[in-house]
């Protein structure tokens, strides 16, 4: 429970910490904190337009978005302790209910029938599987490294005290943060600020969503980059802390994590976009080293 | 040859009576446009046509860069004949948009010329059934490709254009790029509007960005019209301005690259630096972008030594934080791995194609009307051109920073190496008497490249024809090969690093 209320939390204010901080080191003016929380209230207010050439799926396409997303919070443990929901194997599941949500939105786009989204669903498509393996291999490997297959054991079995477990802690924090990025459509993959249709990715998916819709897609990518913040703040936070010291550690981790995408976001420019997949798959490449240094511990392989 | 002899040779800036312009038959009008424009040095400035009683008469303007000449030459098309003339654009494909223009407003079929599209779908055109929306795009029949389209109406805030891309998945088999959203009939509205500080006004709202450039291509040409001569100052003025408008322009342009790669650092420090610059404008003439600067035959606001000292500060505040600025951008990876080898003109295209200005001289190619055709201004105070060599979206990008820097050199030379006297003197004169049966040609080399402006007088000494040519109209052509083979999603990279005019092109 406790899980669930910090996500939902952290959630409100992660997109408004990494526009003030993008705005403060590009020296412009900086909105404020809960600027993105206003949009959200001002879309809620308003009706929802629907193109006469869409069908069922393009309506229930964000509701459906929004709830597989908000189930997904449920897995989420915090510091040892399981989350709302919680079974053998449950990373696997949380995975595809990311995913179920993903796929949801790609055949809404194309069910627009524009051009544009078209091209934008095919592009996140393709991310969305190559990042995929990403996520696989290291939850495989911690999974390994702790013999346990559930979000929750996993964690609580983590003890990073050796140099090589070291390695393991890096690694998967380095790839769960750019995951994260790609999820959530972020640099250098995509640029959620960009007004170019032909550059966008997610951005052109949701381009004909309107009002209640689109704010609640909206909400769903707060949630979406709370939850990795979680899972790496569980990196983090150890299970015989006292409440108050895992709060406050789980909140600075969400907010040093928000403070890195916009720094991240600030200082570079984004890929282009046929070295994106090339770029995704290090990612993968960097999984599959945790992965290997997972089995050198456990000594399912051993060096001479 | 001995045709080549019988062509009229003036300086920029001139006019000569219409009589002096030798009229060719178009047998040899044909072959001297080949002859002249197969060699690199030489380039077509303008061709167009305009209605006299005997017929329709065209006259053909070519620079040569070598002798710093411009060749004019003519031919007539009688009303009693048929309209219909051999196209040039098969042997010189940089003619193609001259021909299409004379086709669309005067019904002239030019045989085998590859497409006789619209350019700009003017008021005035030959054929009024053909609408805007008709416009014939090309389009390949294939299961495996498909077309995206994109405008007239933007997501950002620019001028409307109609892009059509061929696509292969992400990869742009072929772009389209359809104009004439922005048609305001310019051309016509210099001669319906007599009154020349009218005229001078048309002239400073052809295209918003190069007030200055088409303005003081303007003020040259009724000048030459008019035999005036202004003082020394005077040219010097407005080339001043013109500088300075390449550099606010050019650092806008590298700001909005900056936007469209998301380094938004970049991109407001470079939108920062640019204010710098037209806010000096405006304490100059009190506008930003340099509209009421330039008047015809003289000026309100002459340039005064208390500007110098400003305008000393301004830029040497500019120049510091440019140069840390532009060094950081440039070395950063992720800029460098963005621009490089996309949307690549080869020396040979751009020459085919007939690019002028910066979209020249990103391959190579030395064309600066600063340095082949100088005015008065750049006589007294020699400018260098610069090229760069690969002719991709970093050549682009370099060539403009460069530009800058040289720009802020000569500035600086000026500044340096000239006494600016506030004596009010020269005040704008708007009745100024044209000479009549005149033709006057002025060249001004305005940031985005080459401004052409031509005019005609008739026997009363009122204007007859006006024609107006902004370097957009070649350069187009370069951002549709740009795309080839590209990804569609550079294309915003590539569309800004021209930044071509809407409104200069459509008129």
């Amino acid at each position: 429970m406790i899980s669930l209320l910090l996500i939902l939390i952290s959630a409100l204010f992660f997109v408004g910490i990494v526009t003030k901080l993008k705005a403060k080191i590009a020296a412009r003016k900086m909105p404020s904190i809960f600027q993105p929380l206003y949009d959200v209230i001002r879309l809620f207010k308003k009706g929802t337009v629907y193109s006469p050439v869409t069908s069922i799926i393009f309506k229930v396409a964000p509701i459906l978005y929004f709830s597989s997303i908000l189930s997904a919070v449920f897995f989420i443990p915090f510091a040892g302790e399981a989350g709302l929901l919680s079974f053998y194997g449950d990373f696997v599941f949380f995975a595809y209910l990311l995913a179920i949500g993903k796929f949801l939105m790609i055949i809404a786009a194309m069910d627009t029938g524009s051009g544009f989204e078209g091209m934008g669903a095919n592009r996140e498509a393709l991310y969305s599987m190559l990042v995929e393996p990403a996520f696989f291999i290291l939850a495989g490997s911690v999974a390994l490294f702790t013999n346990n297959i559930s979000f929750n054991e996993l964690f609580a079995n983590l003890h990073i005290s050796t140099n090589l477990s070291y390695t393991i802690g890096i690694a998967s924090i380095y790839v769960l943060f750019y995951i994260a990025m790609v999820e959530n459509s972020r640099m250098p993959v995509d640029d959620p600020k960009t007004h170019l249709e032909l550059t966008m990715v997610h951005e052109v998916m949701v381009l004909d969503n309107s009002g209640f819709d689109l704010a609640l897609i909206h909400i769903a990518t707060w949630l979406k980059f709370a939850i990795y913040g979680s899972l790496i703040s569980n990196f983090f936070i150890k299970s015989d802390w006292n409440i108050y010291e895992q709060i406050a550690i789980y909140l600075g981790v969400q907010f040093i994590f928000a403070c890195l995408v916009g720094i991240v976001e600030a200082f570079k420019a984004r890929n282009k976009m046929n070295k994106n997949p090339q770029w995704i798959i290090v990612l993968s490449a960097i999984a599959v080293v945790t992965f290997l240094t997972a089995l050198i511990i456990t000594q399912k392989i051993t060096l001479h | 040859m001995e045709e080549l002899n019988k062509i009229l040779k003036i300086k920029n800036n001139q006019s000569v009576d219409l009589k002096d312009i030798n009229i060719f038959s178009y047998t040899n009008f044909y072959q001297i446009v080949i002859n002249l424009l197969k060699q690199h040095e030489n380039h077509c400035l303008n061709y167009f046509a305009y209605k006299t009683s005997k017929g329709l008469h065209f006259i053909m303007a070519i620079g040569d860069d070598k002798s710093h000449n411009i060749l004019l030459l003519s031919h007539i098309l009688k009303s009693d004949e048929k309209p219909e003339l051999k196209s040039l654009t098969k042997e010189i494909f940089a003619l193609h948009i001259f021909e299409r223009e004379i086709h669309e407003n005067f019904g002239v079929n030019f045989i085998e010329h590859p497409w006789q599209k619209p350019v700009r779908f003017a008021h005035n055109r030959a054929d009024k059934k053909m609408q805007i929306n008709d416009y014939p795009f090309y389009s390949i029949k294939s299961e495996e490709l498909h077309e995206v389209g994109v405008g007239p109406i933007h997501a950002g805030i620019i001028e409307p254009g109609h892009f059509r891309f061929i696509c292969n998945g992400e990869n742009v088999l072929h772009l389209e790029i359809q104009l004439g959203w922005q048609h305001r009939g310019i051309e016509e509205l210099f001669l319906d509007k007599e009154n020349n500080l009218q005229r001078n006004l048309l002239a400073e709202n052809i295209a918003g960005d190069t007030v200055i450039g088409h303005t003081t291509a303007f003020a040259q040409t009724i000048e030459a019209l008019a035999d005036k001569h202004l003082s020394e100052q005077r040219h010097i003025e407005r080339a001043l301005a013109l500088e300075l408008e390449r550099i606010a322009i050019h650092t806008g342009d590298i700001s909005a690259l900056c936007t469209d790669i998301a380094y938004h650092f970049g991109s407001n420090v470079f939108g920062i630096l640019r204010t710098a610059i037209i806010n000096f404008t405006q304490f100059w003439c009190g506008n930003r972008f340099g509209k009421s600067l330039i008047r015809l035959g003289g000026t309100h606001f002459p340039f005064t030594e208390e500007l110098k000292v400003e305008l000393l500060n301004v830029i040497l505040k500019f120049e510091k934080q440019f140069e840390e600025m532009i060094d950081i951008t440039f070395r950063l990876p992720s800029v460098q791995n963005r621009f490089d080898f996309i949307g690549i003109i080869s020396p040979e295209q751009a020459q085919t194609i007939g690019t002028v200005g910066l979209s020249a001289r990103m391959s190579q190619i030395e064309r600066d009307i600063r340095v082949t055709h100088p005015n008065i201004a750049y006589q007294k105070f020699h400018y260098e051109t610069i090229t760069a060599e690969k002719g991709d979206v970093f050549a682009r990008f370099l060539l403009k920073k460069k530009e800058i820097r040289k720009s802020i050199a000569w500035i600086r030379n000026v500044m340096e190496n000239y006494k600016f006297d506030a004596s009010p003197d020269e005040k704008p004169n708007y009745q100024l008497e044209l000479q009549p049966n005149r033709f006057a040609i002025s060249l001004v080399e305005a940031w985005r490249g080459e401004v052409c402006h031509c005019a005609i007088s008739d026997e009363y000494g009122k204007l007859k024809h006006y024609k107006i040519k902004d370097p957009s109209m070649h350069n187009w052509k370069a951002l549709e090969l740009s795309l080839r083979n590209v990804e569609i999603s550079d294309f915003p990279i590539n569309n800004k690093s021209y930044n071509l005019s809407y409104c200069g092109h459509d008129l």
